[in-house]
């Protein structure tokens, strides 16, 4: 495991800071918010361009190949300005699980298309009811000749309603929560009898809540074995998850310099405030857990191509639990030091927190990991 | 003098501080009179208070102000309008037990909280400094929230440091001419009155050149301007003040002696920043959502770590009802607040905050979803999730203005720190 980049992880890292420097500033991201669709277009063609689209999808597919540790460093400047285009959905979620989960045909059929930015894909998972547990599948997919009949309710599916197809969980054997019996489904979202409601969400992208009725889908767009896709989707989410602490440790490190930078300069009591040793010893607390935060992250990022399935949990869940604690008392302290300004839709602290509280509360907050952690202690 | 109040109080008289009932913790247990007040409170808000008040109260969706007035006004009708005032002004003349059992109560019944602006902050202060004529005027336009009073503190360059403050009032004969800009001022776009921190000098120290106005919102020169938070909502505003005329009557006591007054109001009926009651009812709703919540067929409520933050939360809150109810006797024996108003507002606030965390957590993946409308009036689609869920997301970052209002805990650490520890 190495601690520090690659050269080519430097320059990939420097190109990205340089476009969220440019072209991502916060006043841009707001108009870009308020796009159709939350996110802009072009910029995905710029990410195609730039071959990040292409990062982890390997090279016989029109990949880079990259490791997850290449795509935690782009993630990471993502992180810095909120980027709100729909690189988790399509590439860390739907591409890796195309990826890992599909045959080589469907590998080379979308896949090429994935990395050009061509076709946009949606991970259509959560349930209403079932909270962090990944096997909790009421959607049921029956066979029925050649097809599958599919029938059930999605929640939270980020960036539905600009999705070419859907990456679909539906049990086809079993209970509501087994492990056994959960299958893929590659669905194309104007397949009939897709009933969707899309909304913002707090923290500035898109999601949708999604109906399936009786929704008809071929068996050759069934993706891996029957019955097995759990196994996929937890290294996905997995995976995801550490792709998202890496995201959130970006956004600490805005948080923190803004936060400092403000009291640096907000004068009160003659002044500078940054100049009393209470608030700097909170910004040093600030730094702290953005770093902490940040090496645990970077540590699972490394875990994950490589270790066995407990250590890769325990990476992985260790990373969430302390991007879920850093990311509050950032979010928290970087408000309060703000004071009255932090609470001000206008200051980009705020937005910044609430994407860290977000990032906490999918696929498992920090109890959740806590636990998950603690059983392979 | 504060450590004395403390010994005296704890030795003294621990009449207030009597036993919790075992089995609802929450619970105080009352004498046989107090538990017939108490049932009288809860029928009249029952009576008074609609269901879709109620809800919004709950939820924290927005409450309209004809929402608040009308409860103000039945609170008038029934004489409980003020009872923290002297009962010759209108008070109740309730015990410290009676005003802790009616806060609680119309927070468990859903009332909305009274708008302090008036009846809690520029009242005391009319009282105490006023001439006879404000207070023949503003109390019972008060009582019967006639008015919507404002409160103009803050300022862009002046928040914990207020006696900063540069907005300027210059006498021009029988009246100020004010110009300078407010900020931070909550639900101004309702108010007709502010009352008014102003710089009438700038010789001797800051503080000695400050003065009290009461100032008519509907004329020209006041425009309100809201500020859009995290949580999208409008209910801070930043208000311009442009050659704006005040009559010399308008201003309260003497010139320059205006931070004494606001000082006053600061230690003044503190114990409802604390809201207790609210607090109560909000662990209340926390435990019905955790048993609606359900992760693998169990309800997070039956989660033993959840249980244990819920728990060390209402240990804070009991610890905070004890205090509480310590300074409304040392208030009814006629002490004044001392310094641990302070620490009302920062365990207060942290209780509160800590309230909005767990329902956050509570709601799981349903915190995301962000319709800022569905918390309007009149938005009646089906919610996304959850019916409980839509709200509580905004009201958690929503609810971070709770430890910077009012004096930030830092400020308040501060003022506990010289007045009490002699720093």
């Amino acid at each position: 495991m190495s601690f520090t980049f690659t050269e080519d992880q430097k320059l990939l890292s420097e190109s990205a800071d340089r476009f969220v420097l440019d072209d991502y500033n916060f006043e841009t991201r707001r108009k870009i918010i308020g796009q159709d669709g939350g996110f802009d277009r072009d910029n995905w063609k710029k990410f195609a361009e730039l071959g990040w689209l292409a990062l982890p999808i390997a090279e016989e597919y029109g990949g880079l190949g990259g490791s997850t540790v290449d795509t935690a460093v782009l993630l990471e400047s993502f992180g810095r300005g909120l980027v709100v285009e729909p690189y988790q959905s399509c590439i860390v979620l739907g591409a890796e699980l195309l990826q890992s989960a599909g045959n080589v045909e469907q590998k080379s059929q979308y896949l090429p298309s994935i990395a050009e930015g061509k076709t946009l894909l949606s991970f259509a998972h959560i349930e209403p009811t079932s909270r962090f547990n990944l096997c909790h599948i009421r959607t049921r997919a029956i066979k029925q000749g050649d097809c599958f009949i599919i029938d059930g309710e999605k929640a939270i599916v980020h960036n539905a309603e600009t999705a070419d197809y859907f990456i679909l969980s539906a049990r086809t054997e079993g209970d509501t929560n087994d492990e056994e019996g959960i299958t893929l489904f590659l669905v194309p979202s104007s397949s009939s009898g897709i009933e969707m409601r899309s909304y913002p969400t707090i923290d500035g992208l898109r999601a949708s809540e999604i109906c399936f009725n009786s929704v008809k889908v071929d068996q050759q767009h069934v993706l891996g074995e029957l019955n097995q896709a759990a196994e996929y989707i937890q290294k996905v989410v997995d995976r995801a998850c550490v792709l998202l602490c890496a995201e959130a440790a970006g956004a600490m490190d805005t948080a923190v310099k803004l936060t400092v930078d403000y009291i640096k300069n907000r004068e009160q009591f003659g002044q500078a405030i940054g100049s009393f040793q209470v608030l700097q010893h909170r910004a040093v607390e600030m730094l702290g857990a953005k770093d902490f935060s940040r090496a645990l992250t970077y540590r699972a990022a490394g875990a994950i191509d490589q270790s066995n399935a407990s250590e890769r949990t325990r990476a992985v869940s260790a990373a969430k639990v302390e991007m879920g604690r850093s990311g509050k008392l950032i979010g928290q302290e970087g408000i309060q030091l703000h004071g009255g300004m932090g609470m001000t839709d206008d200051m980009p602290i705020g937005h910044f927190f609430k994407r860290l509280t977000m990032i906490d509360a999918i696929f498992g907050n920090v109890d959740f990991h806590k636990k998950r952690f603690a059983q392979i202690i | 003098m504060w450590l004395q109040c403390v010994s005296v109080a704890v030795w003294g008289s621990l009449d207030y501080l009597r036993l919790f009932k075992e089995s609802e913790v929450m619970d105080l247990i009352l004498k046989p009179e107090e538990e017939k007040f108490r049932d009288e409170v809860r029928a009249f808000v029952a009576e008074n208070i609609t269901e879709d008040i109620r809800k919004k109260t709950m939820t924290g969706f927005r409450l309209d102000k004809e929402d608040h007035e009308s409860w103000q006004k039945k609170l008038y009708e029934k004489g409980w309008m003020a009872p923290g005032w002297p009962v010759e002004y209108g008070g109740t003349g309730w015990s410290p037990m009676q005003k802790h059992i009616f806060e609680e109560e119309c927070a468990a019944g859903g009332a909305p909280p009274v708008i302090a602006f008036g009846v809690t902050m520029v009242a005391p202060v009319i009282m105490a400094f006023g001439s006879d004529k404000q207070k023949e005027y503003y109390l019972p336009r008060i009582l019967k929230s006639e008015d919507w009073w404002c409160q103009g503190y803050s300022e862009p360059g002046s928040g914990s440091d207020l006696a900063s403050l540069r907005t300027k009032a210059v006498l021009n004969g029988d009246h100020y001419i004010v110009n300078g800009q407010k900020t931070w001022t909550s639900l101004a776009q309702h108010a007709n009155l502010m009352f008014c921190l102003v710089r009438t000098s700038d010789e001797g120290k800051r503080q000695e050149g400050i003065s009290f106005l009461l100032v008519d919102m509907n004329q020209p020169g006041v425009t309100v301007q809201p500020i859009k938070t995290i949580d999208g909502s409008t209910e801070v505003n930043n208000v311009f003040l442009e050659d704006v005329k005040v009559p010399v009557e308008n201003r309260v006591g003497e010139e320059n002696k205006g931070w004494t007054y606001a000082k006053y109001l600061l230690g003044h009926e503190r114990t409802s920043i604390a809201a207790v009651g609210r607090s109560k009812a909000q662990i209340k709703r926390l435990k019905t959502i955790a048993s609606a919540e359900e992760h693998n067929g169990t309800a997070l409520i039956h989660d033993q770590a959840f249980r244990e933050k819920i728990a060390d939360i209402e240990i804070d809150l009991l610890a905070l009802e004890s205090l509480v109810l310590r300074v409304l006797s040392d208030e009814s024996a006629g002490k004044g607040p001392g310094p641990e108003a302070s620490f009302l507002k920062i365990k207060g606030t942290e209780v509160q905050q800590g309230i909005t965390e767990l329902l956050i957590e509570a709601i799981g993946n349903y915190a995301h979803p962000f319709i800022p409308e569905s918390m309007d009036k009149g938005w009646n689609e089906e919610p996304i999730g959850p019916e409980y869920a839509s709200s509580i997301a905004p009201h958690y970052f929503n609810w971070r203005k709770a430890s910077i209002y009012g004096g930030s805990n830092e400020i308040q650490k501060n003022i506990i720190a010289k007045a009490v520890l002699g720093f």
